[in-house]
């Protein structure tokens, strides 16, 4: 579904050219589990970006289904994220003054659905996530363990072919990052392909293969065997 | 055109800003406000100056007598011109152009008006029956003075309705009765109204023959007053010019002694003072758009603010899928909502404060000399309405534009 050829990307200021990605190549088929590891500047984060179409890439193929991801502009950028993309990150980035079920809800804004038919479907996939009751508090108001699942209810929402998690556990503790990954296994059960990036090895173990990043290039892939949710 | 969830956007982001959003608005709201009531004030004095003109005819050329202030033919300067029925007569027969002419013989003292117990004084005319259209005299009951009355040097009056109301009861009807002034009984013939000040409208018009009879021995005239039909500015000059000409070989004195003979061309006047309002109104434009630019550059400035504020929220936005117009339109939108709305109040504010003023005016029967029947005409404020909204879209461009080049990954770090 996803496939990376040569990919290379560098970020230039006026006396400094960084190189982050080296050529990457990498295939990801419907349906995987996958994590990106690696250390701090290993380039993990824009690899991730990259493939959520948030950033560009100076040379290679980004190949989408078939489709070349390539000098989109940002309106068709916008498009795609939006029907093919979910994202959640580690920081949440929900809106601080919309309640839960708005920021559930807001991708479908953006796909010009009415406000009704958004709302009936935002408590659908808070109540996927044990949340229906915490439906109109704000962000704020709830612990980072349920913003975590009100931003996965987000991502979900728009039937995304792919969920991009970018260190979703590494704000929170052990045991809320082991229900996240739960519902991780879950939605991937459902035939959701996730990619989760993050340079934690437990976390890691709970995907089905490994890609380990160093200094901007593939260093191997490890198949998990059994994968394992935590307790 | 906006759907509901786009006014809960602009709600929503007016709301956690109150402050800011208010003093932002009121910057816009003061300049539409100012503009309004500078416009108001204009018209006022405008219409003070035009209501001054109405009273008497624009078309008129006021002739008055002076001292020579060069000698000539001999005769030493300082002489004093005097004007007699002849000049009335050169001027009404022998120049060209002359449509009305009148006279006008002053009273001299105290103009004391008795009726029975009542005591009063009024300003007495002693004028020709033309006299009627170089002041604009509106007659309310019976006439003003005619041909016969000057012939006959009848005792006769014509009296504006000030008078006929502090000088007759209500029930009475002031036609043929008698009114005293200093001295001589004269019957009212007319009661008459002006459009222009109060005081034109406490006048007494009797005939100037009659006047010149009883109060002088003489056919005195101390000033002449014409009109000039529709004659342009030149026409009116070349008039002006043709009078000073007949009236320097008639009473000696040189062409160029302005002294000797003033002529007050109301024309010209006229046309000065609209070049002068013509100027008024740039600068009021003038001040009213600077303050007007203000605001917006208020609003724009805080506009960028708002984007700065709420960068990290347009790059989550853009990660879900918001298009680069659907950021655009959710920054214009607040800033020409926020425009017009303060704008339109400052509207509303303006012209209550301008008809209020106007209102209390006339309720009052206030009359101040340089400031008349204030207002503002509607296809202006239209204009004003449409600009506003035009500018609040100018203002929120530039922050839009920024709010678009926004990085959704740097904005969500």
């Amino acid at each position: 579904m996803i496939e990376l050829k040569n990919i290379r990307k560098a970020y230039t200021t006026e006396y400094t050219k960084l190189e982050v990605l080296k050529g990457i190549d990498m295939n990801i088929e419907h349906g995987e589990f996958l994590s990106i590891m690696g250390s701090s500047g290993s380039g993990k984060s824009t690899l991730l970006n990259i493939i959520g179409i948030l950033d560009d890439y100076d040379s290679g193929d980004y190949r989408f289904d078939g489709e070349l991801i390539k000098g989109l502009s940002q309106r068709q950028a916008a498009q795609y994220r939006n029907r093919l993309i979910g994202f959640v990150f580690q920081s949440f980035n929900l809106l601080s003054f919309k309640t839960a079920l708005e920021n559930v809800a807001l991708p479908l804004y953006y796909q010009k659905v009415d406000r009704r038919k958004r709302q009936t479907v935002a408590m659908e996939y808070l109540d996927m996530v044990g949340l229906k009751d915490w439906a109109h508090h704000l962000p704020n108001q709830m612990s980072g363990g349920q913003q975590q699942r009100v931003a996965i209810a987000r991502a979900l929402i728009s039937q995304p072919k792919v969920i991009l998690a970018d260190e979703p556990t590494g704000a929170l503790d052990t045991n809320t990052s082991y229900e996240v990954m739960k519902i991780f296994r879950e939605i991937n059960q459902q035939g959701i392909t996730i990619i989760v990036v993050t340079h934690e090895h437990d976390i890691a173990n709970m995907t089905k293969r490994i890609i380990h990043l160093k200094d901007g290039l593939i260093d191997g892939s490890t198949s998990v065997a059994t994968a394992s949710a935590g307790s | 055109m906006l759907d509901q969830d786009k006014w809960r956007e602009i709600f929503d982001s007016i709301r956690r800003h109150k402050l800011r959003t208010f003093l932002t608005a009121l910057s816009v709201w003061w300049g539409i406000f100012m503009l309004v009531i500078l416009l108001g004030a204009g018209n006022g004095l405008q219409n003070s100056f035009e209501r001054n003109f109405r009273d008497d005819a624009v078309n008129s050329l006021w002739i008055y007598r002076g001292r020579t202030s060069e000698p000539y033919k001999g005769l030493p300067a300082g002489r004093r011109i005097r004007f007699t029925n002849d000049d009335y007569e050169l001027v009404r027969d022998e120049i060209p152009g002359v449509e009305h002419i009148t006279g006008r013989y002053y009273l001299g003292g105290e103009y004391v008006v008795k009726r029975g117990q009542t005591v009063l004084s009024y300003d007495v005319r002693c004028v020709h029956p033309d006299h009627q259209y170089l002041e604009n005299t509106l007659m309310e009951s019976g006439r003003f003075l005619n041909l016969p009355d000057i012939e006959q040097r009848r005792k006769v009056c014509a009296i504006g309705n000030v008078v006929a109301e502090e000088m007759f009861t209500a029930e009475e009807d002031p036609i043929g009765e008698y009114l005293n002034v200093k001295g001589t009984e004269y019957q009212v013939v007319g009661v008459f109204n002006d459009e222009g000040h109060e005081s034109e409208r406490r006048k007494i018009y009797i005939p100037i023959t009659t006047a010149q009879r009883i109060y002088e021995g003489e056919d005195i005239v101390h000033q002449l007053m014409v009109t000039v039909g529709d004659a342009t500015l030149e026409e009116s000059r070349a008039i002006e010019a043709s009078v000073r000409q007949r009236m320097s070989e008639r009473h000696s004195f040189a062409l160029s002694d302005k002294q000797a003979l003033r002529i007050w061309n109301n024309i010209s006047e006229y046309q000065d003072f609209q070049l002068i309002f013509t100027f008024i109104k740039g600068f009021i434009w003038f001040v009213g758009i600077g303050s007007i630019i203000a605001g917006v550059i208020g609003v724009s400035n805080i506009m960028l603010i708002v984007v700065k504020d709420r960068t990290r929220e347009i790059g989550i936005r853009k990660a879900l899928g918001a298009t680069p117009w659907s950021i655009i339109a959710m920054v214009l939108q607040e800033s020409v909502f926020l425009t017009s709305l303060a704008g339109y109040l400052g509207l509303l504010c303006g012209f209550g404060v301008v008809y209020g003023i106007h209102h209390f005016m006339e309720e009052n029967q206030i009359e101040v000399e340089f400031f008349y029947n204030p207002q503002v005409d509607f296809s202006t404020v239209l204009t004003a309405l449409l600009t506003l909204v035009f500018c609040g879209a100018l203002a929120g461009l530039i922050p839009a534009l920024q709010a678009v080049r926004i990085n959704p990954v740097t904005a969500m770090k």
